[in-house]
């Protein structure tokens, strides 16, 4: 097998930052009273996975190249972009986020990363930021510039990863890029018809007394849960990608 | 069986109402009306026959009647697109659609069909979407059982037990977002019967948008979620854009014709009071239901509900359909027309048209583009002063010559001139003043005294009183400045609007 890819050419340090942990006010709250919810420190990739990032995964990997890989663990649009298994093609770049992955493959790399997928909660509180704030949600035009990537079509090329400044955490491209998989997208028991009540046992993203529309600044988070509720373990979406994370303080 | 012979035969008795002298539905104070029987008296039986692929049809188009007499299986598959469209000349809007279009495709079936629901999200989708048919008996209209990520579809199947006109839309979170974006249309479940047959039968659906930017902005308008929650509209439209249903994209029929609209309200937030100018409904079946009320000039539509209606032409002209809550049609662009051709008939009708007369400051004009050319070319640096006249002609005939007439010479002693007006002539920034501010007392313009009151008109952007004043400038033998945008931007900062005005 020759590797018709020259990996030099390629960037593959994706760092992972350290975040520090605290308490902030989630859009799922975790007790029936309060939406309050403690995050602690941990360590999360500063950008998406790309392109070749994930190329490197396959070749070391070839259980999940798009040819080999098992349908159990992803659906037949896996890696559709790229032009072959082992290939990009011409008309995708190796610093685009990696799209038309799986749950499973995600977490398959974060696991050869020696790391793990995101919780919600992790990104949820991470994203919360602007470039300068650690939680920017009551600003208007933190609002604004979310709802502005949900105002484009979708049809269009995506952008590479770290095309914008990044975040108040060192975090790049938590909106307006791709949407990502979570550890646990799957614990949201949400209907996929958001006018519905709930039990008290159950979380509903828009029940419980903890979001009301006039959270505005939950808003855009509110179509993220619907997005991830949509999916199952083996799905993979042509605006969907990933980032991994990992436990504790970065050792230096 | 007697039972359903019964119900067919009061279903049709409804249909021959000018034979009958107590109509279905008008308070008479005797014994009560038979009813149709609701969803009990709604299942036929299992489907007969071949499965039948469900004919969708785009706005104004409606599908051809079902003409079955029994209950079927009927497949539809509707696909979910997120597309940039126009929403108004030079202003692009990110729809969300089933079918392509706003609204959605038309869905025509028969009571006590079993509809199997194919759902199919784009792969270009961001969003997942869902549907909630208010045809279907269970569980969230189908939404629950529809929910669809980008790239994947969804089958559910539904038996429609109730006749009567009914809207769908999307329920995803957030629903009021995803109303807002285009996602709605009709499903029509026809009486076993069917409907009487008529001429002409379209499909209107009204709903409203709500943008950053100010009604007819140009460029790419996101969606404003506070604007939505106020019930603020930007735009309130029938067919998803201004041009929909207007010029070359009216709805067409020939006098004599005996005409039936579907219509529709998607909403999100709000009402309809839909009419039709110069034409009288016959029959109105209000919330698009079983019974019908005569003789209406205006009906209601709920946000989330539909009407039919049914009339009945006579005469040759344009007929304007609005949203009969006034300010929408003339400044948000809830307006369409109804074009009939064929023979006078004087004694019914005997005046002529004079379109841009009665409609007020609402331009008429067939062709915008030229508008939206000018504003591009502004965005480049390149609009040329022919461009801004050509485009002010087409605004002034619509809004300013209501009182300065076509000719530019105002009505004496009423309306001054702008033709040939020293008035106007001698002081540019003066007259951008006037337009944004209005004027109120003695004038005197070429050796004439006026005093009169000229509103503000304000509500017209920057780049609309450009193209007036630089129309009005160099038309009827002016030889005056250009006025840009920006100068007009400039003023609009630095002066106050009269209280009442708009910004």
């Amino acid at each position: 097998m020759s590797l018709s890819v020259s990996l030099g050419q390629y960037s593959v340090a994706n760092e992972f930052v350290h975040i520090p942990g605290g308490e902030f006010r989630s859009v799922i709250p975790e007790g029936e009273d309060d939406n309050l919810v403690a995050v602690a420190d941990f360590l999360m990739q500063e950008a998406p996975v790309t392109n070749a990032e994930f190329m490197r995964f396959v070749l070391h990997h070839p259980e999940w190249q798009r040819s080999r890989a098992v349908s159990l663990f992803v659906d037949d649009q896996y890696l559709s972009t790229w032009a072959g298994s082992i290939y990009l093609g011409s008309e995708l770049g190796p610093q685009q986020p990696v799209t038309q992955v799986s749950w499973f493959a995600a977490a398959a790399y974060c696991e050869w990363q020696d790391a793990r997928l995101p919780s919600w909660y992790e990104w949820e509180y991470v994203a919360a930021a602007n470039d300068s704030m650690a939680d920017a949600r009551e600003l208007p035009g933190w609002r604004q510039h979310i709802l502005s990537w949900y105002s484009q079509a979708g049809g269009h090329r995506i952008g590479d990863v770290r095309s914008r400044p990044s975040n108040y955490y060192h975090i790049f491209d938590a909106h307006g890029l791709v949407w990502e998989w979570v550890d646990d997208f799957n614990s949201f028991l949400v209907s996929g018809d958001n006018r519905e009540q709930g039990g008290a046992d159950e979380l509903q993203f828009c029940g419980a007394g903890a979001i009301s529309m006039e959270e505005k600044e939950n808003y855009a988070v509110l179509m993220r849960v619907a997005m991830l509720s949509a999916l199952e373990a083996r799905y993979t979406t042509r605006n969907l990608g990933f980032r991994c994370a990992r436990q504790g303080e970065i050792s230096q | 069986m007697r039972w359903r012979t019964t119900i067919t035969i009061t279903a049709l008795a409804t249909g021959l109402v000018a034979c009958q002298p107590q109509p279905v539905g008008t308070v008479s104070g005797q014994a009560r009306q038979a009813d149709t029987g609701g969803s009990a008296a709604g299942d036929f039986g299992p489907p007969q026959g071949d499965p039948v692929q469900a004919v969708l049809t785009s706005a104004p188009d409606v599908p051809p009647p079902v003409d079955r007499d029994y209950p079927a299986k009927v497949i539809v598959d509707m696909e979910v697109r997120e597309l940039d469209m126009e929403i108004s000349e030079g202003v692009t809007y990110t729809f969300w659609t089933f079918g392509g279009t706003v609204p959605g495709s038309f869905i025509r079936i028969r009571q006590g069909d079993t509809v199997e629901f194919h759902l199919k999200n784009h792969p270009d989708s961001k969003m997942p979407h869902n549907i909630d048919l208010h045809a279907v008996t269970g569980p969230g209209g189908g939404a629950t059982s529809s929910f669809t990520a980008p790239g994947h579809e969804a089958v559910f199947s539904f038996k429609a037990l109730n006749h009567g006109l009914f809207v769908y839309h999307c329920a995803t979170a957030p629903v009021g977002m995803h109303v807002a974006n285009g996602m709605y249309g009709l499903i029509l479940v026809e009486p076993p019967e069917g409907l009487p047959p008529v001429d002409k039968e379209f499909y209107v659906m009204q709903g409203e948008f709500y943008t950053v930017g100010k009604y007819r902005e140009k460029g790419h308008q996101p969606f404003d979620m506070q604007k939505a929650i106020e019930e603020n509209a930007t735009y309130v439209l029938f067919n998803g854009s201004e041009g929909a249903m207007v010029g070359e994209n009216a709805i067409k029929a020939n006098v004599g014709d005996s005409v039936r609209l579907f219509v529709g309200n998607g909403g999100p937030n709000l009402v309809s009071s839909f009419h039709v100018i110069g034409e009288i409904f016959d029959k109105a079946f209000y919330e698009g239901g079983t019974r019908y009320q005569e003789n209406v000039q205006t009906t209601l539509i709920p946000a989330g509900g539909s009407a039919m209606t049914e009339f009945r032409l006579e005469v040759p002209g344009t007929f304007i359909i609005v949203d009969h809550s006034i300010f929408r049609a003339f400044n948000k662009g809830a307006l369409g027309m109804l074009k009939v051709d064929g023979e006078d008939n004087l004694s019914v009708y005997s005046g002529k048209e004079v379109d841009n007369v009665y409609l007020g400051d609402k331009v008429m004009a067939e062709d915008l583009s030229i508008v939206s050319d000018v504003t591009q070319a502004e965005l480049t640096g390149s609009a040329t002063k022919e461009q801004r006249i050509s485009a002010g002609r087409v605004l002034y005939n619509g809004t300013c010559s209501v009182c300065h007439q076509q000719n530019g010479e105002g009505l004496e002693g009423v309306f001054p001139p702008l033709a040939n007006s020293d008035y106007l002539l001698a002081d540019t920034r003066r007259a951008i003043e006037i337009v944004l501010n209005g004027l109120a007392g003695p004038v005197t313009v070429n050796d004439s005294p006026f005093n009169s009151v000229m509103p503000p008109m304000s509500q017209l952007n920057d780049d609309e009183i450009a193209n007036i004043l630089t129309f009005t400038l160099n038309n009827w033998g002016n030889e005056g400045d250009v006025v840009s945008p920006a100068e007009v931007a400039e003023i609009r900062a630095a002066t106050e609007r009269p209280q009442g005005a708009a910004e």
